[in-house]
């Protein structure tokens, strides 16, 4: 199978406009190799999963330092979902309380990065669970 | 420096002496590390003598407090007639539940507010706009109409206690809700003192808290330093702040260059724009700093900034009143610096921070509270907090003399390098045509970008150390209880807004609305229809939907 890069979109949800560690993040991406999307502050649920779909990216990083990722985080997930695009793995980080974790993994979040996060470990992760072959032939 | 040839030559042999046993010791006892540097990788010699303040010029460059240039202080007393304010940055949920927090605090011995809003009210949109989804009262209080506004002064005596906001596109209606609700509870707007951020400058470049464009961003500044300087001649206009841009991962000398870049923009935008006389309106301005981890670096980032706005003034702007060329200045401890893991240390960081930003003579100082890297801070975290300045003011005796580090071989020599750099900075940007020009290209924001992502890697490599986080990491918790804001705030804040569009004159709002329109069209002030806007009911949105329409909006453009 060919192998093509690994597609990623950070985003910020709500209105929110910690934007350090989604701004980190999108150029550690690009620094491991991986196409990276970043969306800037302040999208709606909406337009984020409007727009994985258009740049059809393999991942999602959903970034909230707010205190609003109990609401946005799973109504990514869930408008993907309608749009036949639960393939795009949706992943969230920022200023999340653990009460919250089970919450979000339950909406389909499928791994969550808090402060003090290596960089090395969000990479490894995402080199681990995104096979970017696969999706093409689906 | 040097009051004899004699003595330099004396100090040099020494010097040279011990540079010798620094060599010899150094094969037995390597150091530790190959770089030592501040948290903004400045690298920091092993030792700093007379040689390396030698060509300073005392009465030039150091001088007394309340003297040009004002690198000690501003004030001629220090701290002796007057501690910095005492002035904790809160707001939660509804205005019901924030004027609670405020009254336990002024009860605990603060001396001055501080007004925490909600995304949804930062970002000039009502609580029940399908953006504000989520987050209404999370961040801070939400603000819909001069009701809520009312509700929060609850008992507040408006001519004695003075509140700032943290507050910038719609500062122009906060400022406006300020004023209206002081006249309806009888206080003439010649009384009221406070203080609105107002900076959207570096909104751009860090915060990203923005509704228009930079150009009619900054005429809604213009015009509320132009309102003040007419009818609230206490109120501190614009709080130029660097805070900001350093928690968005600049280094101190960004923050530092950046800050005052900014404010010079502002200054050169009111005497363009309004025709004021800059000794009409720069007494008004004030600063707002972060004070971060690396003790020594900020102490000295404090100090440069007083001298370098004194010269600005001075000799950019030939401001004639000393109290234009005064650097006011608020602090607060850095947020970023604080860690989830281990969260009680966050005690002792703030402690150090709180402590530099007192020797760095700080005006006005919020201490972060050791939840804060969680959630909104809890009663008790807040009132730990609270102490730790006073503290410092009462029992410490730090307070007793003024810049007790003046003088210093190291902290002159430092203030004096960091000063360097920030005029290269600022020489830059004047190159590139001013900040607003800057900030088009990208510029400022692709250094701090640049400074994050190269603090992140050393943190990752272990070249910078945060306790519990990249060293000393235990899996032993000792869980703090979280604050948490129910949606049911939201619920609430909704029916409120909803009982108030029904029950107003929607006659008169419109007007007011339509006033406020004309007024951006002709490009007149904005605030006389503001506070009638207010008084009328209309809400945050209804008249940041004008400027909306007006100047256009601007939308974050995604820079990394």
């Amino acid at each position: 199978m060919p192998e093509r890069k690994i597609r990623v979109m950070v985003a910020k949800p709500g209105l929110d406009g910690h934007d350090r560690g989604a701004r980190v993040l999108a150029r550690c991406f690009r620094d491991a190799g991986f196409e990276v999307v970043y969306t800037g502050c302040h999208q709606t649920p909406e337009q984020i999963a409007a727009a994985a779909i258009q740049e059809d990216v393999d991942l999602v990083g959903l970034s909230c330092l707010s205190g609003a990722h109990r609401i946005l985080f799973p109504r990514v997930v869930e408008l993907l979902r309608e749009k036949d695009a639960d393939d795009i793995t949706v992943i969230g980080g920022g200023i999340i309380p653990e009460q919250d974790f089970t919450m979000l993994y339950d909406s389909g979040i499928k791994a969550i990065f808090t402060p003090g996060s290596s960089l090395d470990s969000i990479v490894e992760w995402i080199k681990k669970n995104i096979n970017p072959t696969s999706a093409e032939f689906l | 420096m040097y009051f004899s040839r004699e003595m330099q030559e004396a100090s040099l042999k020494l010097s040279r002496k011990w540079e010798d046993n620094v060599q010899k010791s150094l094969k037995n006892n390597p150091d530790q590390k190959a770089r030592f540097t501040t948290v903004s990788d400045k690298e920091i010699r092993r030792l700093y003598t007379p040689e390396d303040i030698k060509d300073i010029n005392f009465a030039e460059e150091i001088g007394v407090p309340g003297e040009f240039p004002y690198l000690r202080g501003n004030q001629v007393t220090g701290y002796r007639g007057r501690y910095w304010t005492f002035r904790m940055f809160s707001g939660m949920g509804s205005a019901q539940d924030t004027n609670n927090r405020w009254q336990m605090l002024l009860r605990e011995g603060q001396t001055g507010l501080s007004t925490a809003f909600d995304f949804p009210t930062l970002m000039g949109y009502d609580s029940d706009s399908p953006k504000a989804l989520g987050e209404v009262g999370k961040c801070g209080v939400a603000i819909d109409t001069l009701e809520d506004f009312l509700a929060l002064m609850e008992g507040i005596p408006m001519d004695e206690v003075t509140t700032s906001m943290t507050i910038n596109p719609p500062a122009t209606v906060l400022l406006a809700m300020y004023c209206a609700a002081a006249d309806i509870k009888g206080v003439p707007l010649s009384k009221i003192g406070g203080t609105i951020q107002n900076d959207m400058l570096k909104e751009f470049i860090a915060q990203k808290t923005f509704m228009c464009p930079p150009e009619p961003s900054v005429k809604l500044i213009s015009d509320t330093v132009e309102f003040c300087t007419k009818s609230v001649p206490r109120w501190n206009t614009i709080s130029v702040s660097g805070y900001h841009i350093r928690e968005a991962g600049s280094t101190a000398i960004q923050e530092l260059a950046f800050t005052l870049r900014d404010g010079i923009e502002y200054v050169e935008d009111v005497i363009r724009r309004k025709g004021l006389n800059v000794d009409e309106f720069a007494p008004r301005l004030s600063f707002f700093f972060n004070s971060h981890i690396d003790f020594f670096e900020e102490i000295c980032k404090m100090r440069a900034a007083r001298r370098m706005w004194a010269k600005i003034m001075r000799d950019r702007f030939h401001a004639k009143d000393p109290r234009s060329l005064w650097l006011r200045f608020h602090t607060q401890t850095a947020g970023c610096s604080l860690t989830a893991q281990q969260p009680y240390n966050n005690v002792i960081r703030t402690t150090v921070e709180a402590l530099a930003a007192v020797l760095g003579g700080t005006q006005s100082l919020h201490t972060n509270s050791l939840d804060e890297v969680l959630c909104l801070p809890s009663e008790h975290a807040v009132e730990i907090a609270l102490r730790t300045q006073q503290i410092l003011a009462e029992e410490t005796g730090v307070a007793n003399t003024i810049d007790p580090l003046g003088g210093s071989y190291f902290i002159e020599a430092l203030t004096n390098e960091i000063e360097e750099a920030a005029w290269d900075y600022i020489h830059k940007i004047d190159d590139l045509g001013g900040m607003i020009a800057a900030i088009e290209k990208g510029f400022p924001q692709m250094e701090i970008s640049e400074a994050a992502y190269r603090f992140q890697q050393q943190l990752d490599a272990g070249e910078k150390t945060m306790v519990g986080v990249n060293k000393y990491a235990t899996n032993s918790t000792h869980p703090l209880p979280l604050v948490d804001i129910d949606e049911k705030v939201s619920e609430e804040q909704i029916k409120r807004l909803k009982d108030v569009r029904r029950k107003r004159d929607n006659k008169a709002v419109k007007k007011s609305l339509d006033d406020i329109r004309g007024a951006c069209k002709k490009g007149d002030n904005v605030m006389p229809c503001c506070i009638d806007a207010v008084k009328n009911l209309a809400t945050l949105q209804e008249i940041c939907d004008v400027y909306r329409e007006v100047y256009g909006e601007y939308k974050d453009p995604g820079l990394y």
